[in-house]
Formats: C-alpha cells, sequence, structure tokens
C-alpha cells in the first residue's frame, strides 16, 4: 500500500487507473469497518435520482428506500443515522467506484447476479427489494401486453440488466424491437416523454416514480402488467472483507426481524421490556450479538428507533400515501405470503 | 584547461574521460536516456499497479470477454448483429457507427465551413455579418449542448401518426427522417463503377489540358467536359441497363414506418451537433487562409485580364490551402473525438457500446483501454491522410 501513497501519479494514470488510485486498503478482512470508525462517516454510493429509492430533495437531503439503508447501517455502527456521506453514481460509475473503496458499500439498485458476484469481485447482502423488468407506454398506443410491442422503439439505460432483459424478452418471443440506450437518467426519461419512443424500459419499481414525477398528465401513461425478469436488488460490499460483509447483512436481517417479531419504530422502547427472547436478543438485552459484529450491542435497537423496521421503511417511501405508491407483493415477510425471510439472530 | 582549448563545436578529439563527461553530444544523450528510462518504468509501474490491485480485488482481468456472448441489442448497425453476437462485435457496430457519424460530421463542417469562410470575405455587408454572427454562436456554445439542443427539437417533431410528408417521399417525425429510396438493382453497382470511370477520365483530362496550355498556351476549359462524364456516364448506365426504377417507399406501420430508409434523430441530433460546431472553427480557418494571401497577388491577377474563376484556382487557392490545411487536420480531428458525446443522445457509437460492455463484464479498465486505443487509431489516420493533403497543396519550393 506504500506504493499507493507515492506521489501524485495518480494523476498522470487517469480514468483508466482509477481502479489502482484509490485507497484500496479496505480489502482486507477488518479493514473497512476500521476505516469507517476513523472517518466516522459511511461512503454510501446511491443512484443519482430514482423517485422512493434514492433522490435528493430540494434542499439537498437524500431520502428514499436504499437512503434508508445507508441510515441503518450508520445508526447501528456510530448510535446515530446521520454519519453518512452520499455519492452519487450513475450506473457505469457504480461497480468501479466499490471496487475501488471510493464508497464503503453499495445500495443503488443492483441487482445480484452471479457474474457480477464472481467477476467483479463483489458480495452481495440479502435482497431488500425484488421487483423486475418492467414497461411504461403511452395509453393512447392501445398496448395491452408485452405481445403487443413487436416493433416498437424502447428506451433504456445502458449497463444495466435491463438491456440484457429486454433482448431476451423479445428474442424470446419472437418479435423484433430497436433500443434507444441513453446515459443521462433526465435525457433518457425526456426521450420517452416526448415520443421518441414507444416504452420506457426499467426496474419495474422504478417505473411510478418516473409516472408521477416526469410526464405531464400521468394518467395518459399505463405500466405494463407483468413482471418479465427477476431483479433482486441487493447491496454490494467487496470481496474480501467479511466482518464488513457479515455487518451489512446482518443490518438488513435486522429489518426484516424486527417487522416479523412486531417491533417497529413506534413501539420499539416499549419493546425494550419485552419478555420475548428473541427480541431481547434483537434489541441486545440479552446476548452479545453487538461484539460479533464489531458494535455496539444495541445496534438492531438503534436502527429501529432511527430509521425503523422493514415494515417502516418501505411504506415511509412506497406506501398507499406515497406518489410512488407500490404494492409490497414478493417484498412481504415469509409469514405473509412473501419472500423475506431473516435468519435467526442468536 | 589551458588557452588551447578550442572553441564548442570544434572538432576536438575526446582525450579523457572528463572530456567525454563533459561533451555535449555526450550529455544530451544521457538526458535522452534518462527520461526514456523514467517513462518506462512509470508505464510499467501503472501496469503493474493495476494488475495487482485487479489480482487483489479479485476483478477478472484480460480481453477474454471480447469472444463472449453479447446478449444486448443495438439500435443502429451497419453490418449483421444480433444479442447471440460477441462483444467483440458488438464494439465493431459502435467502431462503424463512430466513423459513419464522423464522416459525415466532416462533410458537412467542411460544406458549411468553407462557405461561411468564404461569406466572412464578401463585399456583401449583410452577408459578411450575418456569417460573423453564426461564427460566433456555434463556436461560443459547447458542443455538448448543442448537441442535446438539436436532440431536443428533433424529438419535439410530430410522433409517427402525424408525420410531416415530404412530397410523398420520405416523411420526418420525431423517429427521424424516412425516405424513398430505390430497390437494390444490379445496375446500381455499374452505375457506381461508371461514376468512378468518370471521375478518373476527368482527371486524366485536367492533366491533358493542362499540358496542352503548357506547351501551345491555348486554355482547354475542363469543367463541363468533367462534370458531364461524372454525371452522364453512370446516367448512360442506367437507361442502357433499361432504366430501373422501382423505388421503396416508407410507410406508416405499427409503432413506426417500414420499407424506405431511415436515419435516426440521434445520429441526425449528433452529427448536426459535432459538425455545426466544427464549422465555426473551420470558416475562421478558411476565412484566415483567403486573408494570408496577399492583396497585391489579387490584383496582380486581375491586371494580366484573369477570370475571377481563375484567380480564385490559381492564385488564392494554392496559397490558401497552406494555411488552411494544418489547423484544418486538427478540426477532422477534434470532431472525430467530438462524435463520443453520442451517449448523452443515445447514439450507438463506440463509447456508448463500450459503456455497455464495461458495465456488463466488468472490465472497466480492458474496455476503456480498447476505446482509448481506437480513438487514437482514428486520430492518427486523421492526421496522416491530412499531411499527405498537405504535402501535395503545399508550395513546391524549386
Amino acid at each position: 500500500m506504500n506504493k499507493m501513497k507515492t506521489a501524485g501519479l495518480s494523476a498522470v494514470a487517469g480514468l483508466a487507473f482509477a481502479v489502482a488510485s484509490a485507497p484500496v486498503a479496505n480489502a482486507d478482512s477488518g479493514d473497512t469497518l476500521a476505516a469507517v470508525k476513523a472517518r466516522g462517516e459511511i461512503l454510501c454510493g446511491v443512484h443519482p435520482a430514482r423517485h422512493g429509492f434514492a433522490a435528493p430533495d430540494s434542499r439537498g437531503a437524500w431520502s428514499g428506500f436504499e437512503v434508508d439503508y445507508c441510515f441503518a447501517l450508520s445508526a447501528a455502527i456510530f448510535g446515530d443515522p446521520s454519519k453518512v456521506r452520499f455519492v452519487a453514481l450513475s450506473s457505469q460509475q457504480r461497480f468501479p467506484a466499490i471496487q475501488s473503496g471510493e464508497v464503503d458499500v453499495l445500495p443503488r439498485n443492483v441487482t445480484a447476479t452471479l457474474s457480477r458476484d464472481t467477476a467483479l469481485g463483489l458480495n452481495f447482502t440479502p435482497p431488500i427489494f425484488y421487483t423486475g423488468t418492467g414497461f411504461l407506454v403511452r395509453a393512447e398506443d392501445g398496448i395491452e401486453d408485452i405481445e403487443d410491442m413487436d416493433g416498437a422503439t424502447i428506451c433504456m439505460a445502458p449497463g444495466s440488466t435491463t438491456e440484457r432483459n429486454v433482448a431476451q424478452i423479445f428474442a424470446a418471443r419472437g418479435m423484433n424491437y430497436t433500443p434507444v440506450v441513453i446515459e443521462n437518467n433526465k435525457q433518457l426519461v425526456d426521450a420517452y416523454v416526448t415520443g421518441r419512443c414507444d416504452a420506457l424500459t426499467k426496474d419495474k419499481a422504478a417505473l411510478p416514480g418516473v409516472r408521477a414525477f416526469d410526464t405531464q398528465d400521468p394518467s395518459e401513461h399505463v405500466l405494463l402488467p407483468g413482471i418479465f425478469s427477476k431483479e433482486p436488488l441487493a447491496m454490494a460490499v467487496r470481496q474480501g472483507d467479511d466482518q464488513w460483509y457479515d455487518l451489512v447483512k446482518w443490518v438488513v436481517y435486522a429489518t426484516f426481524n424486527a417487522e416479523e417479531l412486531g417491533v417497529s419504530q413506534a413501539n420499539v422502547d416499549e419493546m425494550m421490556s419485552s419478555d420475548d427472547p428473541d427480541i431481547q436478543t434483537l434489541l441486545g438485552v440479552i446476548g452479545d450479538n453487538g461484539a460479533k459484529l464489531g458494535v455496539g450491542n444495541d445496534w438492531a435497537y438503534n436502527i429501529v428507533k432511527h430509521v425503523g423496521n422493514y415494515e417502516d421503511i418501505y411504506m415511509r417511501h412506497f406506501g398507499p400515501d406515497s406518489p410512488v405508491a407500490l404494492e409490497r407483493d414478493l417484498n412481504k415477510l415469509w409469514t405473509e405470503g412473501g419472500v423475506l425471510y431473516g435468519f435467526p439472530m442468536h | 584547461m589551458t588557452d588551447a582549448t578550442p572553441a564548442r563545436g570544434g572538432k576536438r578529439p575526446a582525450k579523457g574521460l572528463k572530456d567525454i563527461l563533459n561533451s555535449e553530444s555526450f550529455r544530451s544523450a544521457i538526458y535522452q536516456i534518462a527520461l526514456g528510462a523514467a517513462v518506462v518504468l512509470l508505464g510499467l509501474y501503472l501496469y503493474q499497479n493495476v494488475v495487482e490491485n485487479l489480482q487483489r480485488q479479485n476483478i477478472a482481468t484480460g480481453f477474454g470477454f471480447l469472444g463472449e456472448v453479447s446478449q444486448f441489442q443495438i439500435g443502429e448497425r451497419l453490418i449483421e448483429y444480433s444479442p447471440r453476437d460477441t462483444y467483440g462485435r458488438a464494439l465493431i457496430v459502435g467502431l462503424l457507427n463512430t466513423l459513419t457519424v464522423s464522416a459525415a460530421g466532416i462533410v458537412v463542417a467542411t460544406v458549411i465551413g468553407f462557405s461561411v469562410g468564404i461569406a466572412r470575405v464578401s463585399s456583401n455587408w449583410l452577408l459578411q455579418r450575418i456569417a460573423l454572427g453564426y461564427v460566433e454562436i456555434v463556436r461560443n456554445i459547447p458542443v455538448i449542448l448543442q448537441v442535446i439542443f438539436w436532440a431536443a427539437v428533433i424529438r419535439n417533431l410530430p410522433a409517427p401518426r402525424n408525420a410531416v410528408e415530404l412530397f410523398g417521399l420520405g416523411f420526418i417525425s420525431n423517429r427521424g427522417l424516412a425516405f424513398a429510396v430505390p430497390v437494390a438493382d444490379p445496375a446500381h453497382l455499374w452505375m457506381g463503377l461508371a461514376l468512378l470511370a468518370g471521375i478518373v477520365l476527368t482527371v486524366i483530362g485536367t492533366r491533358l489540358a493542362r499540358r496542352h496550355r503548357e506547351k501551345t498556351g491555348r486554355y482547354v476549359d475542363m469543367l463541363w467536359p468533367g462534370l458531364g462524364m461524372i454525371f452522364g456516364l453512370p446516367l448512360l448506365v442506367w437507361l442502357l441497363s433499361g432504366a430501373p426504377h422501382v423505388i421503396d417507399f416508407p410507410e406508416r406501420q405499427g409503432f413506426s414506418f417500414s420499407g424506405g430508409a431511415t436515419i435516426s434523430p440521434e445520429f441526425v441530433a449528433l452529427m448536426l451537433g459535432i459538425s455545426l460546431y466544427s464549422s465555426g472553427f473551420i470558416a475562421e480557418i478558411v476565412r484566415a487562409g483567403i486573408q494570408a494571401t496577399p492583396k497585391g497577388q489579387v490584383e496582380a491577377a486581375r491586371s494580366i485580364s484573369l477570370r475571377p474563376r481563375f484567380i480564385l484556382r490559381y492564385v488564392v487557392l494554392p496559397q490558401a490551402l497552406r494555411v488552411i490545411v494544418p489547423p484544418l487536420t486538427s478540426q477532422y480531428v477534434s470532431l472525430s473525438k467530438n462524435s463520443s458525446i453520442a451517449v448523452v443522445v443515445g447514439y450507438p457509437d463506440l463509447v456508448n457500446i463500450g459503456n455497455t460492455v464495461m458495465n456488463q463484464t466488468g472490465q472497466a479498465v480492458e474496455a476503456i483501454a480498447v476505446m482509448m486505443l481506437v480513438y487514437l487509431i482514428i486520430s492518427l489516420v486523421t492526421s496522416t491522410l491530412m499531411n499527405i493533403y498537405n504535402r501535395l497543396v503545399a508550395i513546391k519550393e524549386r
């Protein structure tokens, strides 16, 4: 690592060497958590503007479902949800950013796939949001089903799993389409809204936000029924730091388990005096889970207290009153017919 | 050192080690070797660093991914391509698109740039002012904004079902320009060859005419015979092969148009943006070139009653081109590099496809290395060609 510190050579190296010139000290186990604690804040890589998941408000404060997981992580480590520095990343930038150590954790609409897990040198937490490829189309075009889209022009972002999914969806049905691939999200949405494309495709969970915020008249646009691929959105961390991976993973499970045990932001203080040993373990009244993860024993209490359980987080951003209301569908607990299944915490 | 020491550069046999160390040529050699070694070492160090760190981070390396199946579609392609083809082929599709838009951009920028540049020195006051206004606008607005501007203009054209019809020959809509093309016919190949033959004959004819003029002093005008051969020969071939006139007209069908040929909005927006931007600079280069020709030369040419056309061709242009060509080369090179702005409007050029490849495979370093190498080659080839042309138009010292 001394080599890395020798001089501003990295300035010469430019983009191609971003991988090399960034502080890569974190690849060894335990380094990330120590670095985060020493720095006093978490570097969290998020989407620049995806309503419901991550977007800065008019005063520049970040909010969203994925943003809340950054806050949860901060609450677990520091007992304070605000120790987060957000780094907005395009879909091209996101993987080099996590690989090089520019961010500590990547909750940025990342679909967990085998090749990303292996060839990119990443590890994925349990998915925090299950979705799939969706299509937004104009009501006046009379498209009711994917089968009606033969020959359509479709706007999509580059480098997303979507690009690949659409190719497979259309090939499987023997249909043709013309992709228009635009990196800049604003330009991409604009291309659809102005009619350059017949459909806009993204993860289905991202489309209500586009319809609500970017179209002139949301009622003129419809979401095609059905989900056309598996997109388990998970947080990514670098491979090789098992301690950090464990911590991020258990922060996710803590939000699942808190909901399952009925511990919510509203009642967490009362629950501290619960007799249920599972609740006592979760909140750190008994046991030493915190020490095992390298954080305070009240880590899960702090998550629920400051950010909430999974239901709190979900309803805050996708609840019926939100502009991007989304049914929970698969994102329900396993006890209620969904696929969220927190591992036991003893 | 004694007084006998000869002056610098004098012929003096090397006498001892000290003399060698102090000699100018030895020192300059040492400096050059040291610089070369430093560059090589720095390169090696950076390469080593990248490889080491990629390994440490468990990231796959190497160019094996170029042979893997891409699994994504590309909207515009000059060669056959499907998602079952490889990443390597996808990059070639992107490269061809880059070359297409650069070539079209260079032609448009040159035509507009030369016209505006000549208008800049026109004696017509209004024309001159308009040309000046045009130059100041296009070259002072960042090229990326111009590309986005044209993309926005085109997107706000009518949708296909309300497309503007062009005299039954095509449609303009926010899906681009769909226009009629003749159905492919074997005669087209022969017409192309006839065109080529016409050009070759014109060149030979012009040479002969010049030799005739130099020998006898009599001028033979090759303008009309030349144009006649270039356009007449293909026309003759077309008539002889039975005048095939089946035309493929675009028709509204489904979401867009079928039949005919289509130029996409992204291509037009990108091409207009980068070529108008460069045309402003080219206009100024042309103006400078024309004004660099001493006034007296033109006056002298007039005084021996040369026709204005000949003044331009034999007096002004040969001297102006000498000034114009070198900076024009760097405009062409920068225009082709500007085409990488394609990503913002979604034209599938090399960088756009490269981005997707980079994201699908995660091999950022390799993908960017491929892109850098390709742009380097494009730029070097462009400047080599322009240097050859420059040598042709340069004043021959006799």
